[in-house]
């Protein structure tokens, strides 16, 4: 009987693959040098074109670039072939999207952190300051010593929105608790190098941290393994990291680009594709922090209402929180 | 046939140890590297053919394989300069970073007061600039205090991407930007592209990002040429690499040939930045000199550390980038990081390995003698 079943699924799917076949898109992907496996930033991306792919049959072609030439030449060469639509990720592919959007009007993109001001061309930003600042809170809360640590990857402006969003969080919940911060690096190896991020946690635990948030791409996993190994506690990013290492995982800020992905492929599937900018923060569940049976043990209840508190705060607009790129500053 | 027979060996002709045996470890590299292919379940035939045509097949695909050929030939220039002298310059990746620097401050200060005919002489004199004061202060330190220069020059590569990291993101920073990068230079502070002096000629080519930075590379290989064998300063900075000893005992001062054999090697790296920033990206942005630093240290090595050999390097390692990048947009079991291995076996083979060879040449010319 559960073989008929499994006949019976399998060909309805078969069925569906082949109706969508009448408004068959071809869709794209182009990854950012961190790589498309990197357990965050653009392995949420391939996580919800991946979800595209299992709903609807409609398989995506993708490319991970190596250098910053290859963008341009990955977003023609795809345009060219007739791939639509194609989705950039990294605000380090907004120059590159905006001259091919230019030469290929009739081509969709959907720029990932990055903004092209083309009618074909959909920018989605996210507020990661927002989310940040639940996480500060969670970190201010959790934290015996009163003092906390942020490890980022590269030092650029888009992670120093992440710390200033934390700080934010964490000065909020007591002003008193102070905070170390460190870059990983300056160049971009910085997001693929969980040896000196590790090395950074555990400078930061030598001086009374115990807990910190990373915001560092691949090089995160170095600091969520310090973390174990010293017995502190470690928030992660991007997407929901929680599930590395239950214990120790104090919970992970959101970044939903999985579901920008997924929402892109599916308006173009189904005819209802829009341009245009989209900024989401945690009103537009674009950012969130992560409460899952992971984690449930290190939430106490009280953390659980303060942020919540604090969210629906956010949200209603009675807690404002700084964006460091508004003004390149962080002034609260 | 005694043991001593087997062991004859005649010394290769030159045309063998030039062009041969680099061939034969070029293939050998590629074998090894279709091995790989074949173990990830693909057709290395297959993968050969799409790397090709990717790289040479269109006139698209020949214009970006020059385009990284350019970058490859300045920084094995660079590389090839430094070591006729007997130095190491690792510092090519940072080189190229500020001299990238140096054309872009350039040309942000002068590209609405300047014509692009001014402009050109301007960047590569700024790129020449920052990049050889750049290689001049570890030059300075191994010369007069003994600090070794691979470990410096290593040391200024990260100097220089902090550097660049710091204004680029707190000073240089576009207004409203959210990428660390600077305004776009205005369209007369852009270099030709090749395209669009051929479309002038009546000639159309598919786009590419190769400019007239070829010309600069060609131009600096002649230059190089010239000054190393047909001129008094490139013979004393040979001695000093040669023989130190030597060289000081017929009056020259090696300390000063450090100096100068490095500043040419910076400002020869520099040039990356003249391609990068004035002919590709028209505004100065974050890590456009990614990698070819130290591919250009490979190019050297590969191409014998002459000007002919260079170009020939360096070709090689566009079509391997160029073919590379097409070869992970056709097979997508292919990743870039296979794309580095067969790099770094090609590496291998006509660097680390490159008289694993010689002998069984040797052997046949040998055979070939006495037949």
């Amino acid at each position: 009987m559960k073989f008929l079943w499994q006949i019976a699924v399998l060909g309805a799917a078969m069925l569906a693959g082949g109706m969508a076949r009448a408004d068959e898109i071809k869709p794209a992907v182009v990854f950012d040098l961190g790589g498309k496996f990197d357990k965050s930033f653009n392995q949420g991306v391939a996580g919800g074109a991946d979800k595209f792919t299992q709903e609807t049959g409609i398989k995506y072609t993708d490319f991970v670039a190596t250098n910053d030439t290859q963008f341009e030449q990955a977003h023609r060469r795809f345009a060219e072939r007739g791939q639509d639509p194609i989705i950039g990720v990294g605000f380090a592919q907004a120059d590159a999207v905006g001259k091919v959007a230019k030469d290929f009007p009739k081509t969709r993109w959907t720029l990932i952190d990055g903004i092209a001001n083309l009618p074909n061309v959909q920018s989605v930003l996210f507020k990661e300051q927002e989310g940040s600042f639940l996480v500060g809170i969670a970190a201010a809360m959790a934290s015996k010593t009163g003092k906390v640590g942020f490890v980022g990857g590269m030092d650029i402006p888009l992670i120093r929105r992440f710390q200033c969003g934390y700080e934010q969080g964490v000065k909020w919940t007591d002003p008193k608790i102070e905070i170390i911060p460190n870059m990983t690096g300056t160049t971009p190896t910085a997001w693929n190098d969980p040896a000196r991020a590790a090395e950074l946690a555990k400078g930061q635990f030598e001086r009374g941290v115990d807990v910190v948030y990373a915001a560092a791409g691949a090089s995160g996993l170095g600091v969520y393994q310090a973390a174990v190994d010293n017995k502190k506690l470690a928030i992660g990013v991007d997407s929901d990291q929680n599930y590395l290492h239950p214990g120790t995982m104090l919970t992970s800020m959101v970044k939903h680009v999985d579901v920008a992905a997924y929402n892109s492929f599916m308006a173009a599937k189904n005819g209802t594709w829009k341009g245009g900018i989209a900024v989401l923060g945690l009103k537009e569940g674009g950012v969130d922090w992560a409460f899952d049976q992971y984690n449930e043990k290190l939430i106490t209840p009280a953390m659980k209402a303060k942020i919540e508190q604090a969210k629906a705060d956010i949200i209603a607009g009675k807690i404002t929180v700084v964006d460091y790129m508004a003004n390149n500053n962080c002034k609260y | 046939m005694s043991r001593t027979d087997r062991n004859v060996r005649a010394p290769l002709p030159r045309w063998a140890d030039v062009a041969l045996i680099p061939v034969a470890n070029v293939l050998l590299a590629l074998l090894a590297a279709a091995l790989i292919v074949l173990v990830i379940g693909e057709n290395p035939l297959k993968a050969v053919r799409i790397m090709v045509a990717g790289a040479l097949g269109d006139s698209q695909g020949i214009g970006y394989t020059l385009y990284y050929a350019t970058n490859y030939i300045f920084t094995g220039l660079a590389v090839a300069v430094a070591f006729h002298a007997g130095l190491f310059n690792i510092g090519g990746e940072g080189q190229a970073y500020i001299g990238g620097l140096g054309v872009g401050l350039a040309l942000l200060a002068f590209d609405h007061v300047l014509p692009l005919a001014a402009l050109i002489p301007l960047a590569v004199a700024a790129a020449a600039l920052f990049g050889a004061a750049w290689a001049f202060v570890p030059a300075y330190l191994q010369a007069y205090r003994g600090s070794h220069i691979v470990i410096t020059t290593i040391m200024f590569n990260f100097i220089a991407s902090a550097l660049m990291v710091y204004l680029m993101v707190n000073v240089l920073i576009a207004p409203h930007q959210m990428s660390p990068e600077s305004r776009e230079f205005l369209p007369n502070a852009w270099l030709p592209t090749i395209g669009s002096v051929l479309a002038g000629l009546g000639i159309t080519v598919e786009r590419s990002p190769l400019n007239l930075s070829l010309v600069l590379a060609a131009l600096a290989c002649v230059g190089v040429w010239i000054y190393l064998w047909h001129t008094p300063w490139g013979y004393e900075l040979r001695t000093v690499g040669q023989s130190e000893r030597a060289a000081v005992y017929a009056g020259v001062k090696p300390r000063h040939i450090i100096l100068v054999a490095m500043a040419v090697s910076g400002a020869l790296a520099g040039f990356v930045g003249v391609n990068e920033i004035m002919g590709v990206q028209h505004r100065l942005l974050l890590n456009f000199n990614l990698g070819y630093g130290f591919t250009g240290i490979a190019v050297a090595l590969m191409g014998r550390n002459h000007p002919v050999g260079v170009v020939l390097a360096s070709l090689l390692f566009g079509i391997l980038s160029q073919g590379g990048a097409e070869l992970a947009f056709e097979i997508p079991a292919i990743t870039p990081e296979m794309i580095i291995v067969i790099q770094g076996l090609i590496i291998l083979f006509s660097g680390a390995l490159a008289n694993m060879s010689r002998p069984f040449f040797e052997r046949i010319f040998a055979l070939a003698a006495r037949a």
